[in-house]
């Protein structure tokens, strides 16, 4: 008798590409056919704004100087990397939320005050080792940004204040906050203009070629543990019932409200340590002016990766390269760096009218393009959660 | 002993708050026209609110939509003045240009909000992910062509003037300031008065407004009646999409001349806001949007003359980023405050899928 007749390794590996490709197929055709669109916008707008002679190769050149800087050297990979480790955290703050049904549109304002938490205790203890110092200004990021996520929450659990409004309003009153505290309290006296002190020894250290420091290991930690939480333990079976089905999670004797609180407070965790990772990684201090769009991009990150914590690795990395090239491609093409958000915005756009573009391109592949975050609009405007 | 103490504090406190009121009223009147300008690109994202939501879409990306209008009302007339010129009329200020930019505004409006319609209608898609994606989309691509753009120095187009009422308005008694309140303005926002009127008396009165709250309500229902709920919804967010041009219109062409990058603001979610404590109705929005803008422009006058006195001290020594927020942290508290009370058309936001549909 022969041994069982093994699969050739060949057809498992088909097995696997296929499956890589039925998750993957939908993001993919959406970032071409962004980039198609982006490169229409290219074109069009060389003929409404004639300064240049109109080249059609012009996207081309665009694209090629976004990649080498995104890409081109261990730098600007390096760089590319700085990029996305906030946008992950963010990512994380923004799927936690679309888990539990919640749209977290406030991860700008989390994202502002964990700054703000983090610049303020950073410079208290920036004589202390760093091996004190560091731990208190993370610590204080993500303090400030958890308490900034509470509020909506405890808001949406008491009266039913939709976290999508109110979080928008705790984004521009974070936006206004810092620029009170930084041209006022934390301001450095005497200097010209509005600017926080340095955090000095609280700094992240650099672990990585020239400026790679070791927020990047605290994302990619992240990752783990948020896929550990929701999908290892009881609490993330727990958020996930709550997003599904709110209803039948409080018949199965889970209680929605404390649910919601706990996941907008943690939303807002993660989005305060983004703060902090950039403030201590970094900037190192704080100008009036501090106000990335990290906030935002997490949202379109979180989408694109149909909140999976491991699929927001790969979605952070394709904005943070987008953000790490855009400066040179506005250098070699003369090409505005929003054109990043424009190619953002369009894969998104692409990614929720994913039922079409299945019919179109002949797709299979999983779930429709945003998956689990279809329950959102249904608590909009709606009672108090039960 | 406790209690004398308390007293004791509660003199300058009430002082404080008698000096707060006496400053309001004396400010009132001359922000007024101030007051409802600043209300009216509120208000009127607020009824393009009123319009999606009582058919049943959320619609959260007024924002953008209003963003995307105000920056091509201002585009257009900046590359037609020249080509078409004429000087400005008595009336408003209007030149063809203007006319012709402020069309171009609101067809780009519609536009949008027949991509969040064929979105979130047909496609069911999410639609408030379909809102922020117009929210990105908008921020995102106005902001580089205004980077584009602002390269070669654009020219002015020009814009809407405010109507100057008789002096003697101003000197009625009791309602002269509010009158001048609502005369005091250029043709957009006056428009915004009749707009809010006529869709409060159609939503109510008429063979549409019952059919738009039908369908807001309970599609199935509509639909055995033979009402197109499809058709009443596409129709609906496209007249939105007119008021939330008119909106963003307001920003670029009549309130400025100019766009920044972002120059909404947040008006946008504001305006959801106004709609949501408004509950529903165009009345009660422009209402709510009346508030929000109140206490912006108090937040203003008190960085420009502060009150005298204690009082003055007081708010001078905060900080004004303190008034910035203001409008922000009202929302907020009457959001908590009113929205148990506030109960939205049961079907928002649910995608409609025909029984039948194959």
């Amino acid at each position: 008798m022969s041994a069982p007749t093994r699969r050739p390794i060949s057809h498992d590996l088909r097995m696997v590409a296929g499956r890589v490709w039925a998750i993957a197929a939908l993001p993919f055709v959406s970032i071409l056919l962004a980039l198609v669109v982006g490169a229409v916008i290219i074109l069009v707008s060389e003929i409404i704004v004639p300064k240049q002679t109109f080249d059609l190769a012009k996207p081309l050149v665009a694209y090629q100087a976004l990649a080498v800087g995104a890409f081109g050297s261990f730098d600007a990979v390096v760089d590319t990397l700085v990029q996305a480790a906030p946008l992950i955290l963010g990512g994380l703050s923004v799927a936690i939320g679309f888990k539990a049904g919640l749209f977290n549109i406030g991860a700008q304002g989390q994202f502002l005050m964990g700054a703000l938490g983090t610049v303020a205790a950073g410079v208290a203890v920036a004589d202390a080792p760093p091996i004190v110092a560091i731990p208190i200004a993370v610590l204080a990021g993500i303090l400030a940004g958890a308490l900034t996520g509470f509020i909506p929450g405890i808001l949406k659990a008491l009266s039913g204040a939709h976290e999508v409004v109110t979080t928008i309003m705790l984004n521009y009153i974070a936006a206004d906050v810092l620029a009170a505290l930084v041209s006022g309290p934390l301001k450095v006296p005497n200097s010209p203009s509005p600017v926080t002190y340095d955090v000095g020894n609280a700094a992240f250290p650099i672990i990585l070629g020239r400026d790679g420091h070791l927020g990047i290991v605290l994302a990619i930690l992240a990752i783990f543990l948020i896929w550990w939480l929701l999908y290892r333990t009881t609490r993330g079976f727990e958020i996930r019932a709550v997003g599904a089905n709110p209803d039948a999670a409080r018949y199965a004797g889970m209680r929605p409200r404390i649910i919601v609180v706990a996941t907008m407070t943690m939303c807002g965790a993660l989005a305060g340590l983004a703060g902090g990772s950039v403030i201590l990684g970094v900037t190192h201090q704080m100008t009036s002016s501090f106000g990335t769009t990290v906030g935002f991009d997490s949202i379109a990150v979180a989408l694109l990766a149909r909140s999976d914590p491991f699929g927001i690795f790969f979605a952070a990395l394709l904005f943070g390269a987008m953000r790490s090239g855009a400066g040179l491609m506005q250098i070699e093409a003369g090409i505005p760096v929003e054109l990043v958000d424009v190619l953002q915005a369009t894969i998104l756009l692409f990614l929720v009218a994913s039922p079409v573009l299945r019919r179109l391109f002949r797709l299979r592949g999983v779930r429709s393009g945003l998956g689990s975050s279809d329950t959102i609009a249904r608590t909009y405007g709606g009672e108090a959660v039960r | 002993m406790d209690g004398l103490i308390t007293a004791l504090y509660a003199i300058p406190a009430l002082g404080l708050v008698f000096q707060l009121g006496g400053y309001f009223v004396a400010q009132l009147p001359p922000l007024a026209p101030i007051i409802l300008g600043s209300a009216a690109p509120l208000a009127f994202g607020a009824l393009c609110g009123v319009m999606c939501e009582r058919s049943g879409v959320v619609n959260i990306g007024i924002e953008g939509i209003m963003l995307a209008s105000a920056f091509t009302g201002w585009i257009v007339g900046v590359a037609i003045a020249p080509v078409i010129g004429g000087s400005p009329s008595d009336f408003f200020g209007v030149t063809a240009p203007l006319l012709i930019a402020l069309a171009a505004a609101i067809l780009v409006a519609v536009l949008i909000s027949l991509v969040h319609a064929w979105l979130s209608i047909t496609v069911r898609a999410d639609q408030i992910i379909s809102g922020t994606i117009i929210n990105i989309a908008a921020f995102g691509v106005t902001g580089y062509l205004n980077t584009l753009i602002s390269q070669s120095s654009p020219t002015s187009a020009g814009s809407f003037v405010p109507f100057i009422p008789p002096a003697s308005v101003a000197n009625i008694p009791v309602i002269g300031w509010i009158l001048e309140m609502f005369l005091n303005q250029g043709p957009i926002a006056m428009s915004l008065l009749v707009f809010v009127i006529v869709v409060q008396v159609m939503l109510y009165r008429s063979r549409w407004g019952l059919r738009t709250r039908a369908v807001g309500e309970h599609p199935k229902a509509a639909e055995t009646v033979g009402i197109d709920v499809v058709r009443v919804r596409y129709r609906n967010v496209l007249i939105g999409g007119v008021f939330a041009g008119l909106g963003g219109a307001y920003l670029s062409m009549e309130a400025t001349n100019s766009f920044q990058a972002g120059m909404t603001a947040g008006r946008g979610f504001i305006a959801l806001a106004a709609m949501i404590v408004g509950r529903w109705t165009p009345l009660g929005a422009l209402g709510a949007a009346l508030l929000f803008s109140t206490f912006e422009s108090v937040g203003q006058s008190i960085t420009i003359s502060p009150p005298s006195g204690q009082l003055g001290d007081l708010m001078s020594a905060l900080p004004p980023q303190l008034y910035d927020a203001l409008p922000y942290i009202i929302t907020i508290i009457v959001l908590a405050g009113l929205i148990g009370r506030s109960i939205p058309p049961a079907a928002d936001g649910q995608p409609y899928e025909r029984e039948a549909a194959s």
